[in-house]
């Protein structure tokens, strides 16, 4: 088994003739994951990389069935097609697009409440469960099936702790960024739920960074709630207080968010804490045997 | 983003906050003007820079004559103001802005900012303004509360007006006054809104003393009136260069400056530096859509900074191809040679033929196989 996303689920792009649009989709394709066509307003009935294009997001739930959206909108439009994808009845939106204003994330937030739609993002790589399928933009290559769930905030700091997992035979259940933003979707609970669930899922790798207290409250629920090992690092031990270090939600601000309290309350948790980024797969070993 | 005091001023004017009269200086000439034209027996003369703390920097006066304000103009412009915000390189005072004084009975702090727990703008108040925050937070925090605003209509004026020890005409002031400013912060994409202090005059008015606003920079595409107030003359000017190819660049105080796609991996990497017993020099995030020209100005950019001792590169290239950031090198390095050690980890897409250009080039490059090794090779370099 694996987490939210599997060779069945029939996915869609929304901004899917666009340049992002295309070249994620077609990496998507070849991955293997079921993509039964994508939305452009105005280009409906037209064939794109072989598959249909529509409308709306509601006729291709209609004439396709989709289940699951992956969205690379501009930031101005982001917002409506992530409510547009929700009422349509998807229950997993992937929101790629970078620089949504946070009001506007407040607003579909109070939007999503009560929906059973599932949000990975936005600004995020987005989901894979390696060999069956991914809705992103992640490096497929260094990804392997098996044995350890990732959950993380950052992008390319996840592939370097997926390509950890392979090179020491552990692989991968599922792999969730749930990206940069300080409000956004699926957050380390929601993920940490469906992976202790997960009977493929042995060990979790989890990584934060700076701002927020996302990783506060998952060391909480770590504690009560999951038995499986988890192994976790957080970027930004050196950032400056005050900065923006690239991602809008990581700052630390009035004295809040720092790395050293979020390595603390890990630890507190019974989190194998590591803090050399270079280490998590060897960590995981360790944890849990070859 | 952030704008000047008077600019944030001018904003919550237009919303019909309540905040005091005054004009800005750029001259002394300007600011005996506008303490004339004001009138009056007590003016403020404030230097308008991008950072917190002036009052205690001396960089906010009290003025009982023209002739004071004409001294406080000649002391405070062209000085430099070395605040608790601004580093100990400080900042020059290039703008005053000269206020009317008010007779002020109390002093309160309230902010509106983004609460990423409540998801919601939430409303920060405490009786006890004009204080640093933060440390009344550390020291007497059952003076500061939270309320999450979900819904204007709900406000909770009166128990925000009660805790604050507002009543009778102030508290329905305060009322107004917080509808106004969610409506300023929420129609002008504020990611910050802050009077501190916001005060009671003797007289019975509620004013906002000082104001700073935070733009979210997300949100600057639909605010074009918040970007024409962006001083670029406050800003690092190598964080502008490098914004204007796309790249996330902020500037600190160490010694090893970094290149890597990727702001968590940037932020991994700076904290392997410091593992390793050195400091970086920069954060510097090429981001995803990498091309020549953004990579060769991430090179100049670490190649002319005199504080730089190495360099590392650190890519793990998914969309980011290693190939573009090796053509980058070679480009920069036609007009800004190579003085300082250079290691570079390249791993994924293309990193063969990354290696391969730098390498025909016959630079003098270390290669790392991983973060840890690339992060000693350049500590061991310096």
């Amino acid at each position: 088994m694996s987490v939210l996303l599997d060779q069945s689920t029939r996915v869609i792009c929304q901004g899917f003739t666009g340049k992002q649009g295309s070249f994620h989709s077609e990496q998507m394709l070849a991955y293997g994951t079921n993509f039964v066509g994508g939305v452009t307003p105005g280009k409906g009935g037209q064939q794109h990389l072989d598959k249909p294009v529509f409308n709306s997001v509601g006729d291709a739930v209609r004439e396709e069935g989709a289940e699951a959206t992956v969205i690379f909108v501009p930031p101005r439009f982001a917002a409506d097609a992530i409510i547009e994808a929700a009422d349509a009845g998807l229950r997993l939106i992937v929101c790629i697009t970078e620089g949504i204003p946070v009001l506007d994330m407040l607003r579909v937030k109070a939007q999503l409440k009560g929906s059973d739609a599932v949000l990975i993002g936005p600004n995020c790589p987005g989901i894979i469960t390696p060999g069956a399928a991914k809705i992103g933009i992640m490096p497929a290559h260094i990804h392997q099936p098996g044995r350890v769930g990732v959950i993380s905030r950052s992008g390319t700091l996840t592939y370097e702790a997926v390509d950890q997992l392979t090179r020491v035979g552990l692989g991968q259940s599922t792999c969730i960024g749930m990206g940069g933003d300080p409000i956004h979707g699926m957050d380390f609970i929601d993920a940490l739920k469906l992976f202790e669930a997960d009977e493929q899922t042995e060990g979790i790798v989890m990584i934060g960074e700076i701002g927020g207290s996302d990783e506060e409250n998952a060391a909480e629920f770590i504690q009560a709630h999951v038995s499986k090992p988890v192994v976790a690092f957080i970027a930004g031990a050196t950032a400056p207080k005050g900065k923006r270090m690239g991602h809008a939600g990581a700052i630390i601000s009035g004295g809040k968010g720092t790395a050293r309290a979020k390595f603390a309350a890990l630890e507190a948790a019974g989190v194998a804490v590591e803090h050399n980024p270079t280490l998590l797969g060897q960590r995981m070993v360790a944890l849990l045997g070859n | 983003m952030n704008i000047h005091e008077y600019q944030a001023k001018e904003v919550l004017r237009s919303f019909g906050v309540n905040v005091p009269r005054g004009h800005l200086a750029q001259s002394v000439g300007e600011a005996v003007a506008a303490a004339d034209e004001l009138a009056g027996s007590v003016w403020v003369v404030k230097a308008q820079i991008h950072a917190g703390g002036r009052g205690k920097a001396g960089g906010v006066r009290l003025c009982k004559s023209v002739d004071e304000v004409k001294a406080a103009a000649q002391a405070l412009l062209g000085s430099v103001l070395v605040t608790k915000q601004t580093g100990p390189a400080g900042k020059e005072v290039g703008k005053l802005y000269v206020e009317e004084g008010l007779n002020i009975a109390h002093e309160f702090y309230l902010s509106l900012l983004v609460d990423r727990e409540a998801e919601a703008v939430a409303l920060v108040v405490s009786p006890a303004g004009g204080m640093d925050i933060e440390e009344v937070a550390a020291t007497e925090s059952e003076k500061i509360r939270t309320f999450p605003i979900r819904n204007i209509d709900a406000f909770e004026a009166a128990e925000i007006a009660s805790f604050l020890g507002l009543q009778g005409d102030a508290a329905g002031q305060l009322n107004v006054l917080l509808r106004q400013l969610y409506q300023a912060f929420t129609e002008k994409d504020a990611a910050m809104l802050e009077l501190n202090p916001l005060v009671l005059t003797v007289e019975g008015n509620l004013v906002a003393l000082d104001a700073k606003f935070v733009a979210d920079d997300n949100g600057l595409y639909r605010q074009p009136e918040i970007v024409a107030m962006r001083d670029l003359s406050e800003e690092d000017p190598r964080e502008i260069e490098a914004a204007q190819y796309g790249l996330n660049y902020i500037q600190l105080d160490g010694n090893i400056g970094c290149m890597v796609n990727g702001a968590g991996l940037a932020m991994a990497t700076m904290d392997m530096i410091q593992m390793k017993g050195a400091k970086p020099a920069n954060f510097l995030d090429v981001g995803g859509g990498v091309t020549v020209p953004a990579v060769t100005e991430a090179f100049k950019l670490l190649f002319s900074d005199a504080q730089v001792k190495a360099v590392l590169v650190n890519i793990f290239g998914g969309i980011v191809r290693c190939d573009i950031i090796a053509q980058g090198l070679l480009e920069a390095i036609k007009t800004h040679p190579m003085n300082v050690p250079v290691v570079m980890r390249l791993v994924g897409t293309n990193e063969d033929a990354g290696r391969k250009l730098v390498k025909d080039a016959g630079l003098d490059v270390r290669w790392a196989e991983n973060l840890d090794e690339a992060a000693s090779m350049a500590v061991g370099a310096i």
